[in-house]
């Protein structure tokens, strides 16, 4: 043994005993923190909850009569009386909600307010990933959301993906960590998209369909048949698996491999997930009809669906639902063709419509974006304000819990000082649970959670997300991050240089 | 038999009528008499059951009690009421028709000195945008090219013309600036702080140089126009007689400027050029610089879309931003921001602010009366006055709530056709399948 394998062996030998030296204190220590993590993963589990009682206020419920000097009351999270001086427990928090309207929270059915990445534009379908690995809990923005009354959102997947990936509803429990904002019992969304979008970051920048909307239909139905087929193959293979295992008798079957993709598309044909499709043309629109019709796909929102009004009695007779802008158009040429007064004729048709805000910047005024419906077309106030509750709860999948003041529904709810479709009313309490998230009496200036970088040196680096990303709508802020990806090195710059120019 | 088909020959035709009547549908122009309406004239209070008379492209009367001659076509505003059309002081409008398509696009060019661009030029009157937003009460906007550092020369426009002629209110309404930037881009851009401040000392000294040959330019050749006698004429350069109308404190400098930093530098300029008649728009830090704003009796054009430009600015900051503004003494115009498909939301803006500490009438006059004042065109504009050109509205309500319905538009006398693309596709396909009987 020379001198250095001498030397080794010794410091290994001294490394070997405080190794288990250390052991045995993270053995002890491992113990007591799995008792640590499991009572907090409990707490993850189960949200916090509140018990208030607000006080007669006026109350729009949405799904019934407008009630004036009215209580509601909240235990657990729950909406458990509504009603004239309601007898609450002494122990409950009270609300004084005289002069003021109370509504359910605001449902925002198109949003990509804190997604981290919005798209996986690398195949024209990746169902298999999904928004709810994709979520920033310490966003800003979504304290600036809860301010304009707004209690859940869809977050969804970017459009770059005829089918994209799933999204993730979301309550918007700002302070909790992304479990935490997950909406429990939501069903599961995905996103699809027809048009533009991905004809262009597929056909025309990589050389494959869609680069038409014919291409668009064939990349849907090529991939339904292959999910079809795949269930079949992959189910008849785990029984005869599963028969096999049992008696050993015969030969093993052929393993048919897992496919993620593939298993969220039959999924999506079977019904068990919701699809959410950003769409512009009445001609696109009407073939997914088809599409969904030829498969047995029932219970789908059309996303943006800017001539959705020009087939609504199509959509009326297919059950189809439209999440739309109040007013957005001619930001691109297959929106050219627009009129504010789309949620009024699909309404008056019928279906099912609710007004998004697919932007940080108007996700905080859905309200005053229902209330456009009025001057564009005389929707009732009623059905305006339904227009951003019940009817994206009911495009989500979730009015049986929200979407509404009703007992047995959850207590997301907000509180204006004046009709919340009026300009000069200003939400000044949001409570989600029970629990209030937002209330303007309170509120400080910083509302940030993450507050790493100082406001008083480098205030550059502050500069809101939200903020840069604001300067025109010169393609969809589902594009989001595709530009990026898809652009030459000299585009890249050139854009970074207009970017430049244009915040300052 | 003959009757039936007479009768459907006359049924189709009216049909025909009523279908076209949208597109083809003329303004009325002559004698209007707008009676019992509100009157918010912005200038001189607000008169209930007053009446506004209005002789082709006039108004020749503002009061509570006329006698209204027999030819004046009356429009009873009873339970209405009666503003000054509102004014978007920082649009695109004209310019650009749908902004993903580069070809649609007139309002940059090439090229980071550009004085002699005319906005007036590349408007298009027959712009879809137009009409969509005129029907909202919008009677004016301020069209503005941007580009480089010099993007050329604004446009205040009438929303009612066939030519661009007809349109203009001001040819050239002022000439437009993006201020060069002295602060990091985003959060992709990497560069030093050294790198950042030396880069916009390099812009500034660029946009000096030119200031200053524009400036000798404009002697040059005032020299000469006072006695060219026995001196060689100088040759002419487009870009510097552009500059001269500039330089010589006629048409004011529109500069675009957003952050705190940046406008104490576009202040620091604008200060050292006492001839010139400085009007900032973006301003969206201009909270944080209202007193220095003030004090330098700049005008700005708030435009904000209404997202915090720092993380940890309070939500409210920027709805309260134009009120700020206004209540340290700066005259502030109310601007969408928007460009030019919605426009016709100004009046929510408008809104905004008021509910946000600016009040509904300092917010009217944003609107109205303060983009008239700052690109002085305010003895035609602005207000509904005696001699004033007829520019105005009829609103069932206020107009700054959205579920308001704007009922007539006046524009330059013309009581304008109500329609638009927006309610073309309205009337088109509200009742589709619908035929006549």
């Amino acid at each position: 043994m020379n001198f250095k394998e001498n030397f080794l062996s010794e410091k290994m030998n001294r490394r070997k005993s405080n190794l288990w030296r250390t052991m045995k204190s993270v053995i002890g220590l491992f113990g007591l923190m799995m008792v640590f993590i499991s009572s907090q993963f409990d707490l993850a589990l189960a949200q916090e909850t509140g018990s208030v009682l607000i006080e007669n206020g006026t109350v729009l419920t949405i799904t019934g009569e407008n009630l004036e000097n009215t209580d509601v009351l909240v235990e657990n999270g729950i909406i458990t009386e509504i009603g004239e001086n309601i007898d609450a427990p002494q122990r409950i928090d009270r609300i004084d909600a005289t002069g003021k309207y109370v509504m359910p929270g605001i449902i925002d059915a198109h949003s990509h307010l804190n997604g981290v990445d919005i798209n996986e534009a690398t195949s024209p379908a990746t169902p298999q990933v999904t928004m709810k690995e994709s979520i920033d809990p310490n966003d800003v923005g979504i304290y600036a959301a809860l301010a304009g009354g707004v209690t859940s959102i869809n977050l969804m997947h970017g459009s770059a993906n005829v089918i994209g990936g799933r999204n993730a509803t979301l309550k918007l429990r700002y302070g909790q960590d992304q479990h935490g904002l997950i909406f429990e019992d939501a069903p599961q969304t995905v996103k699809f998209a027809l048009g533009e979008n991905p004809m262009r970051v597929h056909g025309e920048s990589s050389g494959i369909h869609p680069s038409t909307r014919m291409g668009v239909e064939m990349v849907i139905r090529e991939y339904f048949d292959a999910a079809i087929d795949y269930r079949r193959n992959r189910t008849e293979y785990l029984e005869a698996k599963e028969e096999y295992d049992h008696t050993g008798e015969g030969t093993p079957p052929i393993p048919v491999a897992k496919n993620l993709r593939l298993e969220v598309i039959a999924d999506i044909i079977e019904g068990n997930i919701l699809v959410h499709c950003h769409s512009y043309r009445a001609d696109e629109i009407l073939m997914l009809v088809q599409i969904f019709e030829d498969y047995g796909i029932e219970n789908y929102t059309f996303q943006h669906a800017n001539e959705a009004f020009k087939v609504a009695p199509e959509l009326a007779e297919h059950g189809a639902y439209a999440s739309v802008f109040s007013d957005w158009w001619a930001y691109k040429f297959e929106v050219y063709y627009s009129t504010a007064y789309n949620a009024s004729i699909l309404n008056e048709n019928g279906v099912v419509t609710s007004i998004n805000s697919d932007s940080n910047e108007l996700i905080r005024h859905l309200n005053h974006e229902a209330a456009k419906t009025i001057r564009y077309g005389n929707t009732t106030e009623s059905d305006a304000l339904k227009m951003i509750t019940i009817n994206p709860a009911i495009q989500l999948g979730i009015d049986e819990h929200v979407g509404s003041i009703e007992v047995g529904k959850h207590a997301d709810i907000s509180i204006w000082n004046g009709h919340p479709l009026s300009i000069y009313s200003v939400n000044e309490m949001t409570l989600i649970d029970g629990v209030v998230y937002f209330d303007r009496e309170n509120d400080a200036d910083d509302m940030r959670l993450d507050r790493a970088i100082s406001p008083t040196e480098n205030y550059e680096d502050t500069q809101s997300r939200a903020y840069q990303n604001s300067h025109g709508r010169e393609a969809d802020a589902c594009m989001q991050d595709v530009f990026m990806l898809f652009d030459s090195q000299e585009n890249r710059q050139s854009l970074h240089q207009e970017f430049h120019n244009q915040i300052k | 038999m003959k009757k039936a088909i007479l009768l459907t020959f006359f049924m189709i035709c009216m049909g025909a009528q009523l279908l076209f009547a949208q597109i083809t549908e003329k303004p009325r122009f002559g004698k209007f008499a707008i009676t019992n309406g509100t009157i918010h004239t912005v200038t001189k209070g607000t008169i209930k059951g007053g009446i506004v008379l209005i002789e082709n492209h006039t108004i020749t009367f503002v009061g509570d009690n006329a006698k209204i001659p027999s030819d004046y076509e009356v429009i009873n505003a009873s339970g209405k009421h009666v503003y000054p059309g509102f004014f978007d002081a920082n649009t695109r409008l004209g310019l650009e028709e749908v902004s993903s398509v580069s070809l649609t696009q007139d309002y940059a060019e090439v090229g980071d000195f550009n004085p002699h661009m005319k906005a007036f030029t590349a408007v298009n009157p027959n712009s879809v945008s137009i009409p969509v937003t005129r029907v909202n009460g919008i009677t004016n906007v301020v069209s503005i090219p941007s580009s480089g550092v010099i993007a050329g020369k604004a446009v205040l426009l009438d929303l009612w013309g066939y030519t661009p002629d007809d349109m203009a209110v001001k040819e050239s309404a002022g000439l437009h600036i993006e201020w060069p930037n002295a602060m990091r881009g985003g959060s992709w851009d990497d560069r030093p702080d050294e790198e950042v401040q030396k880069e916009y000392e390099k812009d500034l000294k660029e946009l000096n140089d030119f200031w200053k040959q524009a400036e000798f330019y404009d002697e040059m050749m005032k020299q000469y126009e006072l006695d060219p006698e026995g001196r060689s004429q100088p040759d002419k350069n487009i870009k510097m007689e552009a500059m001269r109308e500039v330089v010589a404190g006629d048409v004011p400098v529109i500069i675009s400027v957003n952050r705190e930093k940046n406008i104490k530098n576009a202040l620091d300029w604008a200060n050292e050029k006492e001839d010139l008649n400085v009007i900032f728009a973006g301003v969206a830090e201009g909270w944080r610089m209202a007193d220095e704003l003030a004090e330098a009796e700049i005008p700005v054009i708030a435009s904000s879309l209404y997202t915090t430009t720092r993380d940890y600015d309070n939500y409210q900051r920027p709805y309260q931003n134009a009120g700020l503004m206004a209540e340290a003494g700066v005259k502030v115009m109310i601007s969408t921001g928007e460009g030019v498909e919605n426009v016709r939301n100004v009046g929510f803006h408008a809104g905004y602010a008021a509910t946000y500490g600016m009040g509904k009438e300092e917010a009217l006059k944003a609107v109205t009366i303060n983009p008239a004042e700052a690109f002085g065109v305010d003895d035609q504009l602005g207000s509904i006055e005696q001699g004033k050109k007829a520019n105005l509205f009829i609103s069932d309500g206020d107009p700054f709530e959205p579920t308001t319905h704007i009922e007539h538009v006046f524009i330059n006398g013309y009581k304008i056709p109500m329609t638009s693309r927006h309610d073309q596709l309205y009337e088109q396909f509200l009742n589709r399948d619908a035929v006549n009987r």
